[in-house]
């Protein structure tokens, strides 16, 4: 080995070469080399099943890969790598439920790894505080040491995680969807930390579904697709779009389709809505065949909009109109009556019955239409509702009684559009719909929004994302505060045009 | 101190409404706040505080046992058979035996919820019966009163008699509830295993993550309270001086509601000795007021019923964390 070897292998934090994992006869991950430097931001994308998981589970000790030419932690190498080898080398992963204990204080939880072990040892609290707040000043984060973890908001619960990593002395951190649910400005403190880690030499490896935010924050990209290495990029002149291509293996048609639907017969009509304390003076109207782009920060009463217009909870004031009459839901099964469905935010705890089949999830909202001579559930007629939306939204399913957890995020999402298609409705309120699902399957999720659009559907579409709600809109409507505050026309505005007016 | 009161809230409401209750018995009987009652009110109490802080441990790593006290009544029935037929032993051979002879009840429990990933109360409940029924169907229910001296001899350990001539007294049963106490605060406070216990209770799938040893932390709790099982069964007998095979059917009820009031959460994750402490008192004043009121002992049974049903109801979100989520809600 010659010097410069030395010195090279020296500068990695971790070194993966020729790495094969086989799950019963799939190549989870082929033949892929993965490298990460010391002090790097370094990001891990691919869509999900691309093996990314796979990939932070073979680092991380959980599963044994069946080939690996070379595994290198820190310039040291190693034959296999256990939980215990990993950690003790200075490898944490912060899984995106963050594993934390909710009714244990903070300085607890940051202390937590030290606990664990079956030979008895006394707890030192003082000292624990004393090194948690050690931790969370390197982090230049305060936090109530004694405030229980569940009091928290989620975001300081990550930088808790977070700060429970790195007193485990980790140099190389993996952070798993950690912006799924933060805000603009709570992931904006969150990249904040990252750079500071990264600064004092920590490596971390970030894996998000949010491109904007990986090319913002990462220095190089490892793209896999299909249990495969796409390639190592810098991410200096990488675009949003090219790294969805790369991803995806095909060119997303990102581009702003919206048109003018006014002439068309308005389906849904608010006026001056009001519930106290969450939104106030709306006026609303969505066309039929329109599709209108909801959008704000978290907290600007979006969501609390769509509750109200669903019959979840009253109006204080206000009125709406459905297709010319009155409409007063007074419970969410009457506004289905009516014709109006919601897709909640909250699909895998709200919006599906995660140990049921997908058959059965798929029905559950229009048991009455399925029914026989006698009044009981038709199996027939089961099957045939589950196969027509089965094909029609294109869901990738195994057996329809198969239980929903089997499939993916982005197929789930179909699933729960299908059961709200499968009522008929003539508004269909969209909240969220792309939280935690990747590019491909996004674009996916649109091409069917898109294509019920077409076919009548009056459509509220409620989106975080600035470019979600610019190319798949008609109207983008801006929130703020619990009002609207500007109507934009996606043709006349630029992304950066939006992102401005609503973070800034 | 405000820090105090926000950590330990359940403790603090528990503490005012026994306070109140005392004050309010104090005035209504001219028996209850006699030095009389009040040490009997200890002496009689001091199994179900034994039980109770077994109880505790189980229901911090989320679990809960239902077969305890019955566990007892098997402990006892053995420890008698096994004592008498040795000779008559001493207090060292029969807090060995009655210890083990717990633990390994309790484990038995422990096995089946780990091995078979049964929910405990199911586990529990199972257990529950078979120990009652292989109990009265080996002793064909029949009591043993013919037990060695040391075991059914008082210890008193303080005396005294006032000026209308009474006596009170407290007994060794107080002082083994105290050791007890003492012993299961040093595990769950300031031990590692009792903060494993807690995590595990708390975020199973996150300590598992962490390392924890998921079998172990099962064992502990249920050996803990089988434990607590064969010691209070020992000194059950000492109070009583006999044993009977179904005295202690259905006291885990109450032993249950007390733990509950006192704080600790069915799901894990949450309960104190404190809490544990208080819940136990409450529930004794309760019985003990009532008899001195002269109210039917059913009205005792339903109080308890009542108290698991609103414990349980309101274990989980309390009245404070019910307007935090709406005030949270109204800012989103």
């Amino acid at each position: 080995m010659t010097s410069s070897d030395v010195t090279d292998s020296q500068q990695y934090a971790l070194r993966l070469v020729g790495v094969t994992k086989i799950f019963g006869g799939v190549r989870a991950l082929n033949n892929v080399d993965f490298e990460v430097r010391r002090g790097e931001v370094h990001c891990l994308a691919g869509e999900n099943g691309s093996g990314k998981s796979t990939l932070i589970k073979i680092v991380t000790g959980v599963h044994r890969p069946e080939a690996a030419e070379r595994m290198e932690l820190f310039g040291e190498t190693l034959d296999t790598l256990t939980p215990v080898i990993a950690r003790a080398r200075g490898v944490s992963v912060i899984w995106q439920d963050l594993a934390l204990f909710p009714n244990m204080s903070v300085a607890e939880n940051i202390a937590f790894d030290d606990m664990v072990g079956l030979a008895p040892r006394g707890v030192d609290y003082a000292d624990m505080r004393k090194r948690a707040k050690a931790v969370l000043s390197k982090l230049n984060v305060s936090l109530d040491l004694s405030a229980s973890l569940e009091s928290l908001p989620i975001a300081q619960r990550q930088i808790v995680a977070i700060a429970r990593a790195l007193m485990n002395d980790s140099q190389l951190i993996f952070m798993d969807e950690p912006t799924a649910s933060l805000t603009q400005s709570e992931t904006d403190a969150l990249l904040d930390i990252v750079r500071t880690l990264s600064s004092e030499g920590v490596a971390v490896v970030f894996v998000s579904h949010r491109l904007a935010e990986v090319l913002d924050i990462a220095e190089r990209v490892t793209v896999l697709r299909d249990g495969c290495l796409v390639d190592v990029f810098p991410t200096a002149g990488m675009t949003q779009s090219r790294l969805g291509e790369l991803m995806t293996g095909h060119v997303l048609d990102e581009k702003v389709v919206a048109c003018d639907k006014q002439d068309a017969p308005c389906v849904f009509k608010a006026e001056n809505l009001a519930r106290r304390g969450e939104f106030n003076g709306i006026d609303l109207s969505i066309h039929a065949g329109e599709v209108v782009g909801l959008i704000g920060l978290i907290g600007a009463g979006r969501t609390e909009l769509a509750h109200a217009m669903t019959g979840m909870t009253r109006l204080d004031e206000g009125t709406m109109h459905l297709n010319g009459q009155p409409f007063a839901p007074s419970s969410l099964r009457h506004a289905i009556a009516q014709g109006v469905a919601y897709v909640s935010e909250d699909r895998l705890q709200l919006g599906l019955l995660q140990k049921q089949s997908i058959a059965d999830n798929t029905v559950i909202s229009v048991l009455d239409r399925i029914l026989n001579a006698v009044g009981l559930i038709s199996g027939r007629q089961k099957n045939a509702l589950v196969c027509d939306w089965v094909q029609q939204l294109g869901v990738k399913i195994g057996e329809p009684d198969d239980a929903i957890s089997t499939l993916s995020g982005g197929n789930q999402q179909k699933v729960v559009l299908a059961k709200w298609l499968a009522t008929e409705p003539k508004l269909l309120i969209l909240d969220c719909p792309t939280v935690g699902v990747d590019v491909g399957a996004r674009a996916g999720i649109f091409r069917i929004v898109r294509d019920l659009a077409e076919q009548g559907l009056a459509i509220l579409l409620i989106t975080d994302e600035v470019t979600e709600a610019l190319f798949n809109s008609d109207r983008v409507i801006h929130m703020h505060h619990g009002r609207i505050v500007d109507t934009h026309d996606p043709r006349k505005i630029s992304v950066n045009e939006l992102e401005t007016a609503i973070y800034v | 101190m405000s820090d105090f009161l926000r950590h330990r809230q359940v403790e603090f409401r528990l503490f005012v409404v026994l306070l109140l209750s005392c004050i309010a018995l104090g005035i209504t009987t001219d028996t209850f706040l006699t030095l009389g009652n009040l040490t009997s009110l200890l002496n009689n109490n001091s199994v179900n505080l034994i039980w109770a802080v077994g109880l505790l441990v189980v229901l911090i790593a989320g679990g809960i046992d239902i077969s305890f006290a019955v566990a007892s009544s098997v402990v006892q029935f053995v420890a008698a058979k096994v004592l008498i037929s040795l000779g008559g032993g001493n207090w060292v051979l029969g807090f060995l035996l009655c210890g083990s002879v717990g633990i390994l009840l309790g484990l038995i429990n422990a096995f089946f919820i780990h091995r078979f990933r049964i929910i405990s109360i199911v586990v529990t409940i199972a257990t529950f019966n078979v120990f009652f029924g292989l109990l009265m169907w080996l002793s064909r229910g029949r009591s043993i009163y013919a037990l060695p001296d040391w075991w059914t001899e008082r210890i008193i350990l303080f005396e005294h008699q006032s000026t209308d001539g009474t006596w009170s007294e407290l007994i060794l049963p107080v002082a083994v509830m105290a050791f007890c106490v003492g012993i299961t605060w040093l595990l769950i406070r300031r031990v590692n295993l009792g903060r494993q216990l807690y995590a595990f209770g708390d975020n199973p799938e996150g300590a598992r993550r962490a390392g924890v040893n998921i079998a172990a932390m099962q064992a502990l709790a249920f050996g803990w309270s089988g434990l607590m099982a064969g010691i209070a069964a020992l000194m059950q007998v000492n109070i009583v001086q006999e044993v009977v095979p179904n005295a202690l059917y259905g006291r885990e009820l109450e032993v249950l509601a007390a733990v509950v009031l006192g704080g600790a959460r069915l799901g894990g994750g949450k309960g104190t000795i404190t809490g544990c402490v208080l819940g136990v008192l409450f529930v004794a004043v309760m019985q003990n007021g009532l008899n001195l009121l002269g109210i039917s002992p059913f009205a005792f049974q339903m109080l308890i019923g009542a108290a698991i049903l609103v414990a349980i109801s309101t274990s989980n979100i309390s009245l404070g964390e019910l307007f935090a989520e709406r005030s949270r809600r109204q800012e989103t």
